[in-house]
């Protein structure tokens, strides 16, 4: 190695690597953003993951891999356009362009071996393609990355995204010895030479990057080594089965559904440690029953699951608001509706949360917003649906189930667990609902205690269980179910406003879309924009103060991941606009004239999308 | 005692259930139906066997014999048409100490909740699964049910079922897992104790399907049988249900059927005439889903805080 490159500065990157499913990107993506983390950089990954498990390789549709965005500040959603691509063929690129991953500029690493192909179909196929990405402005440099591995291995597919780990790992300075310890952990249980093939893979990536390529960077870290918090690295759905755990629920009860399982996945392995267990129903349905049965005998149980499972649950989440049964339901949103984007984001389940069963069935309904809210937010479910005796749906998405992200590690608390189960004696005559009439609240048997004996039943009841079907009864039930809400409603604070509390624009989001919305409007209010954001975490009941604080903006929109139609489309008025979900709830209970800005695209919001939104809405004097 | 826990045994001590413990509400079915009876077996088995009211719960579907629950004093859970077996599952999977009755039906059970049927089967958790069989949808007012027929004429089907009846006996022997099955009838309430007590002392999921009247929309429905013991068929076996003489001699026709033997129980469980009461296939060996559900239920805090801190670990950097 000759003398140290000159490095360029920067204080954030973008990179993807991408490639056939099976070849390790993914594996290459996380390490390189746990090194980079643990070197005080602020990190988001997201995976890159086709529809299906084999597609063909070297389709666009297969496209499989990992973008990593690295900077010198907290990261917090994966941001705009990629920097920096490997790309292990060329194919596969088509589907990061037509998703608008890149721009003009990126730096594209593609491996060269596809020019002497003995199939001379791919030959052509990869030189058409490489002169259209040129044409549209990626810079591609060719690299013969296989060659390079041969010198390794007889068998470089396996190893390549090691090479390809070094080669960024130089071109962003990395901590080698750093990178030589996270190979170790990933390849401890294969053996002493697994380990050191795959770090001499490394090493010759790292040199070849050193010694052929002519951009290198430097990332500052935004925290140096001794002011580091401890911190944890976990996918969103990791983080709903960490918060399960840490919340001492006793079962989950699942059913396999996309992108909703992986949380169980990761419950399957370790929840035997926290004494818990993971039931596979045989269908979502079942899985519902099962929790709720669990629940009805004092263990309080948590069912994960999507969009089409929540509507195979209807019925029996109705039921659990009708007889006050506690249940967490994590709800991991995909696109829709029917089966519509399995593996995409969407909020598009909001709406059928909140109102999806027949009847009035009023119910909490919160929103993670970060990976480190899914596991303190399961947490808070599970102390809501006891104290408030009723299930509790909690909205994750996609885009945070597959994210991956560094935050802080909690300290595991006695408070969290849910406590032994009450076996004493009941107070003798005291009804199954003793409803509190200011509160809706009640303190419900548990079998075994003695005296509680009471028959549970979905049918309108007294509040000693008994079906009813007089007019009083039922009326009295559904206003005690209801009156919780507002119960909840009255503990809560105001949202707290990201900016100042009056100005021109008021945007208003929920869920995934947190760190977006608030760099996008950091961009803005640092260019002198009167534009400030509020994000809900409570969207049953409503955080309160929402109509004081739209006061004082002259306008407020929301954005959001579900569909609405487009104000100036065919035939749409003002009368007949379908809104996006928040907007929609948010109109209804303030009767402010609130704008949208939605999309069913199947992607995070971006940071430079919603800018540039707002930007053009604030010129035309629309904001 | 060994086995036996010390509250447990102090309560039998110190406290007697007479029936009336096991009351609730009064039973509301229809004069001459059959569910009373069952209701009253149901009842006379706690108490016969001194079940603590509080640590027994009666789960039901949606129909006329998933009302059982209310009419019990134990606790009850009057759940959702067809998913009686996954809340009944659930309720036992972390409470594997209580004692679980399931009342539902031929719709319940057979129609809407089928699925659910044939993989609580697989589970194989203890509790004791009574379908009513009557054969009609009575609560909603006559419809065809899985098990009406072919040819009876009811308000969907008024040229009569179009369908040859689903067989729940045959479909039960098939599933993975099986470990107890028996039929029975309603009008004869010895053999309709001793097959649910029978039930009851089986450790697994138990299933006794009940061939009951409905005296308002399938009046007579089952008279011949009645009134021809000889259209019945009695198995009898030394390990199947314990009969008196003096009950059993009433059958003119009987099969010695070990219950052990589920090729003889197939062929038996094929057919309808003469109909077969006894238990078909009994496997006291199939492992039971809660003792591995029920795995940690007892974890002390301690544990679990330390099992939470590693799993937090895993994920440092």
């Amino acid at each position: 190695m000759g003398n140290p490159i000159p490095r360029k500065q920067i204080n954030e990157h973008i990179v993807e690597i991408v490639s056939d499913s099976g070849e390790g990107a993914q594996k290459a993506g996380q390490t390189f953003g746990n090194i980079s983390a643990k070197m005080g950089n602020g990190v988001w990954t997201v995976e890159i993951i086709p529809a299906e498990i084999k597609p063909p390789a070297r389709s666009p549709a297969g496209a499989s891999g990992i973008r990593i965005r690295v900077g010198s500040q907290y990261m917090t959603n994966m941001g705009d356009a990629a920097d920096i691509v490997v790309a292990l063929n060329e194919q596969v690129l088509y589907s990061r362009i037509a998703a608008h991953a890149y721009k003009k500029g990126t730096v594209i690493l593609l491996e060269g071996k596809w020019l002497t192909d003995q199939n001379p179909k791919i030959v052509e196929q990869y030189k058409t393609a490489l002169q259209e990405f040129r044409d549209n402005g990626l810079i591609v440099h060719e690299i013969q990355m296989e060659e390079e591995c041969l010198k390794y291995t007889p068998k470089p597919r396996l190893g390549k995204n090691m090479f390809v780990l070094g080669m960024i790992c130089n071109i962003y300075d990395r901590d080698v010895k750093k990178a030589y310890n996270e190979i170790e952990n990933t390849f401890t249980h294969k053996g002493i030479k697994v380990i050191e093939l795959n770090q001499q893979l490394f090493q010759a990536g790292y040199d070849f990057a050193e010694n052929n390529l002519e951009f290198h960077y430097n990332i500052p870290p935004w925290q140096t080594e001794d002011s580091k918090e401890k911190l944890i690295v976990t996918s969103g759905n990791q983080a709903l089965g960490l918060g399960i755990m840490a919340s001492g629920m006793d079962m989950v009860a699942m059913y396999p559904i996309t992108p909703a399982t992986s949380a169980s996945h990761y419950l399957a392995d370790v929840y035997h440690t926290v004494g818990g267990f993971v039931h596979q129903a045989e269908d979502e349905i079942a899985a519902a029953g099962f929790a709720i049965g669990s629940s009805f005998a004092g263990k309080t149980a948590c069912t994960i699951t999507s969009g089409p499972g929540l509507a195979l649950k209807t019925e029996l989440l109705a039921l659990a608001v009708m007889a006050e049964i506690p249940l967490v339901v994590c709800l991991v949103q995909r696109g829709g509706p029917s089966t519509g984007l399995p593996t995409k984001v969407e909020q598009g389940d909001l709406l059928a949360a909140l109102y999806g069963e027949p009847g009035d069935a009023p119910k909490i309904v919160i929103a993670a917003a970060t990976i480190e809210e899914c596991l303190h937010f399961v947490i808070m479910a599970r102390k809501l649906a006891e104290a408030f005796r009723g299930p509790v749906i909690l909205l994750t998405d996609a885009n945070l189930a597959t994210g991956v992200q560094p935050y802080p590690r909690p300290e595991s608390k006695a408070e969290w667990l849910a406590s032994p189960i009450d076996q004493s004696e009941w107070t003798k005559g005291m009804p199954a609902y003793n409803w509190d009439e200011k509160t809706g609240l009640s303190t419900r048997p548990i079998v075994g205690q003695v005296d509680g004996q009471y028959v549970l039943t979905g049918l309108a009841h007294t509040n000693k269980s008994k079906v009813a079907y007089d007019r009083e009864s039922n009326q009295r039930g559904c206003e005690m179910r209801s009156r919780k809400l507002a119960t909840l409603c009255s503990t809560l604070k105001p949202p707290k406003i990201n900016g100042e509390a009056e100005g021109d624009l008021l945007v208003v989001g929920w869920g995934s879309t947190l760190g977006a919305i608030e760099e996008a409007i950091s961009k803005l209010q640092a260019e002198g924009h009167k534009v400030s954001s509020i994000h809900l975490r409570f969207l049953s009941p409503l955080e309160p103060g929402l109509k004081a604080i739209f006061a004082k903006f002259t306008n407020v929109l929301t954005i959001e991941i579900n569909y609405s139609d487009k104000a100036d489309a065919p035939f749409i008025t003002p009368d007949n606009r379908r809104y996006s979900q928040l907007a929609t709830i948010l109109r209804s209970q303030t009767l402010v004239d609130i704008d949208c800005w939605s999309n069913v695209h199947g992607q995070p919001m971006q940071p430079g999308l919603i800018y540039e939104e707002l930007l053009s809405r604030i010129n035309q004097g629309a904001a | 005692m060994f086995g036996l826990k010390s509250d447990w045994s102090l309560d039998i001590k110190t406290r007697y259930f007479a029936l009336g413990d096991y009351a609730g509400g009064e039973a509301r079915w229809c004069p001459g139906c059959g569910d009373h009876g069952v209701l009253t077996v149901v009842q006379r088995i706690c108490r016969d066997k001194q079940i603590p009211p509080e640590k027994t719960v009666a789960v039901s579907g949606i129909g006329c014999s998933s009302r059982l629950p209310h009419y019990m004093g134990t606790y009850g859970f009057h759940g959702l048409h067809g998913r009686a077996l996954p809340l009944a599952c659930g309720i036992k999977s972390r409470r594997p100490e209580l004692d679980i009755w399931v009342a539902t039906g031929d719709g319940d059970c057979y129609s809407i909740g089928a699925g659910h049927w044939i993989h609580a089967v697989r589970y194989n958790m203890n509790m004791t699964v009574l379908v009513f069989d009557n054969s009609v949808y009575g609560l909603t007012k006559k419809q065809t049910s899985p098990t009406t027929p072919i040819g009876y004429k009811t308000n969907t089907h008024p040229e009569g079922a179009v369908l040859e009846a689903h067989n729940p006996l045959t479909t039960t022997l098939g599933i993975a897992n099986v470990s107890f099955l028996a039929q029975t009838v309603d009008w004869n309430p010895n053999h309709l104790y001793a097959t649910i007590k029978a039930a009851h002392d089986h450790k697994g999921f138990s299933l006794v399907n009940i061939i009951q009247r409905c005296p308002v929309f399938l009046p007579n429905f089952f008279q011949g049988y009645q009134d021809d013991p000889s259209r019945v068929l009695l198995l009898t076996h030394e390990n199947g249900i314990p009969m008196e003489d003096k009950f059993a001699r009433l059958f003119p026709t009987q099969k010695e059927h070990d219950p052990a033997n589920m090729v003889d129980a197939y062929a038996i469980a094929s057919k309808r005439n003469p109909l077969p009461i006894g238990l078909l296939y009994h496997n006291p060996a199939v492992p039971c889903y809660e003792d591995i559900s029920s795995v940690g239920k007892d974890m002390g805090m301690e544990e679990k805080l330390a099992g939470i801190e590693k799993a937090f670990d895993q994920f440092a950097i």
